[in-house]
């Protein structure tokens, strides 16, 4: 296999896509960049734009890496990532995003303190978005180091090791210089090749078969050591109970997403917030049915036994690329992989942005300084933040080589339901809901989903592990979502019942209720 | 560009807020949004729910081929999620472009008339 792989054709290639992509971040940041422009990118793009953008956020190597390598090896159990990550984006049209829109500036936290008390609110909002964006950057480093492994025709952890310190360098380069409006563009040329390259491989591999999608899936049983089990439920989760904790955090994760929710903001109002969702969903659900057709394929061509082989560079998410191989040759390898690594490095600058978004607008100026202005300091802040981002994203991607990336990326979306979601909605649709609460809800959430993690089995205790050699693993499920999300609704009720209304609650829960339905004095397009 | 201006008590929207939430026109607003978005929610969750109980209790009804094909009824199930998903997606569009938002535009100028020139210029 890997004396197929040809080095220097996949180079020149991978230079041209990242040479093309940096090229237009700095075309569009020429000009001086204010505090609104670096976030939001002054709410200046259309319904369309930002949803193909949303789309590129949200098709990361998790969904085309991930969730390829999911179905080419465990069948029908990779299917549900899809479903899950599809089905989350009703939760956020029809009762997060226009509502969001309408009361919002930056950040999740902005939203929140416009009824809540700042300081915890925005302290524990920021928390819980370092830890989604954390979580979320791990499985882009991991995707990222075993793809140019694989492209490079190396192995072993030295390789990948270097590989996830130079995603890191041009990640910083890309957000430090670029900002939102910067990142906006990447995006949306990334999701437009992405979608074009997988549909490409879809059709490629739908017509080895004359189109006939049962002769497709007959041909991966016959190539599957698990034989017809892939083309039922249970091969990877044979516990309903994990299966269940999955399904639950993939679909209450996406509302809560930090780098989601940002991007409702980078649109002039709800309206065009609202189109950006409604072709988003169709961009990232026509794609989950390529990326269907293409695990299968990757089944039936490359086979499941060489993705499972510890020697193949990225493990299963490199199902993908091999698939490439197979149908085109090495070259459209090293297109596919390239749209997969521009992916990659689109998702970790929008990841990047959020973080230092969240650390320089809501710790740093709102609760370290007090409120002070100076939207110049601010933005030097947010510049820092990505720098640490970027060193603690590649020291995790390097413990969390090997593992599937649309796995990691779901824990990230447990953190999120966890944390975030719940008092999203709360403070959006429960008029008593107060800081109290808020504080209870996010902490809980927040604390026994990452305590769970850690104590859960991706981490500790299995060969798949993140540290397969020691065994501290004490909670069954692989993924926490089961437990902590009914928790952190729960302490959120509690927290509210228990705690004291602030003074002006009813003036400032009636204002929020009053903008958010009518969007009454919400931001509109800049005009800096 | 102040981090905290939304939130001062000092805004025109916020000093009325308490009124205007009571407003017949405003509770009717609400009204309709909650009406309709409540059932469409409770309607894809427990569909989504469903499915994935189905999924992990009853994997062998998910095996089952269709005919002779290699078509399960699993997939098909997994197909449908995506038939419901943009359903909803279109039918949610349709009601707020043409049910929603002309309501919410009228109520909202109606507000706004009330507001200070600073944040009427942010809303065009």
């Amino acid at each position: 296999m890997s004396s197929e792989i040809n080095p220097v054709i996949n180079m020149i290639v991978f230079a041209a896509f990242v040479a093309l992509t940096l090229v237009i971040v700095f075309r569009v940041s020429r000009r001086r960049t204010s505090a609104a422009e670096f976030y939001t990118g002054n709410r200046s793009f259309t319904g369309s734009q930002n949803g193909i953008a949303i789309s590129g956020d949200y098709l990361s190597a998790a969904s085309f890496l991930g969730i390829c390598g999911a179905i080419a090896v465990a069948g029908y159990d990779g299917f549900l990532y899809s479903i899950g990550f599809l089905v989350a984006w009703l939760v956020a049209l029809l009762l997060v995003a226009e509502l969001l829109r309408n009361t919002g500036r930056f950040t999740m936290a902005d939203v929140l303190s416009f009824r809540l008390r700042q300081r915890p609110v925005r302290m524990a909002a920021a928390l819980a978005t370092l830890a989604v964006c954390f979580f979320y950057l791990i499985a882009q480093m991991a995707g990222a180091g075993g793809l140019v492994a694989l492209l490079l025709g190396l192995s072993g952890p030295l390789a990948t090791g270097a590989t996830v310190a130079v995603v890191g360098a041009l990640m910083i380069l890309y957000v430090i210089v670029g900002g939102m409006k910067g990142t906006t563009w990447v995006q949306i040329i990334k999701a437009v090749l992405l979608v074009c390259g997988v549909g490409v491989l879809c059709i490629w591999s739908l017509a080895l078969v004359g189109f006939d999608l049962s002769a497709l899936l007959g041909r991966a049983v016959e190539a599957s050591p698990k034989g017809e089990a892939i083309l039922a439920p249970g091969l990877r989760y044979p516990n309903p109970v994990d299966f269940l904790s999955l399904g639950l955090a993939l679909v209450l994760g996406t509302a809560g997403l930090p780098h989601v929710l940002m991007r409702f903001y980078t649109v002039p109002s709800a309206k065009e917030a609202r189109r950006s969702v409604v072709w988003a969903i169709w961009i990232i659900g026509v794609f989950y049915l390529f990326t269907l057709v293409l695990g299968y394929a990757a089944a039936a061509f490359v086979g499941p036994e060489v993705l499972a082989d510890p020697r193949t560079p990225g493990g299963e998410n490199a199902a993908a690329p091999l698939l490439a191989l197979h149908l085109g040759g090495p070259v459209l390898m090293a297109v596919i992989s390239a749209v997969a690594f521009a992916t990659i490095l689109a998702v970790v600058a929008g990841l990047a942005i959020t973080a230092a978004t969240s650390f320089a607008h809501d710790v740093y100026a709102s609760v370290i300084r007090k409120g002070l202005e100076d939207p110049d300091e601010e933005v030097r802040i947010a510049r820092w933040t990505v720098v640490v981002i970027g060193l603690l994203a590649i020291v995790g991607g390097i413990v969390a080589q090997g593992q599937n990336v649309a796995f990691l990326v779901a824990l990230a979306f447990a953190v999120a339901a966890s944390a975030n979601l719940p008092t999203i909605l709360f403070s959006l649709f429960w008029r008593r809901f107060n800081t109290s609460g808020a504080v209870w809800s996010m902490y809980g959430g927040l604390i026994s989903c990452v305590l769970l993690i850690v104590l859960s089995p991706a981490v500790s205790g299995t060969p798949k592990s993140m540290f397969p050699d020691v065994d501290f693993h004490v909670f069954p499920l692989s993924n926490p979502g089961i437990v902590s999300i009914p928790l952190a609704f729960l302490l959120g009720v509690i927290g509210t019942l228990l705690g004291r209304p602030e003074p002006d609650h009813e003036v400032r829960a009636a204002e929020m209720e009053v903008r958010s339905f009518t969007g009454a004095g919400a931001e509109a397009a800049g005009e800096h | 560009m102040s981090a905290d201006s939304a939130a001062e008590p000092s805004d025109p929207v916020a000093a009325r807020s308490v009124q205007l939430r009571e407003q017949a026109e405003f509770r009717a607003l609400r009204r309709s949004f909650v009406r309709f978005i409540a059932p469409l929610t409770a309607l894809f969750l427990l569909w989504y729910l469903a499915y994935v109980v189905i999924a992990g209790l009853a994997p062998g009804l998910f095996a089952v081929r269709l005919g002779g094909s290699y078509i399960t009824v699993g997939l098909l199930f997994g197909l449908g999620q995506f038939v419901t998903t943009f359903g909803i997606t279109m039918l949610y569009r349709w009601w707020a472009d043409r049910r929603y938002d002309p309501r919410a535009a009228a109520l909202r100028a109606q507000m706004e008339a009330g507001l200070s020139g600073r944040e009427q210029e942010g809303s065009r």
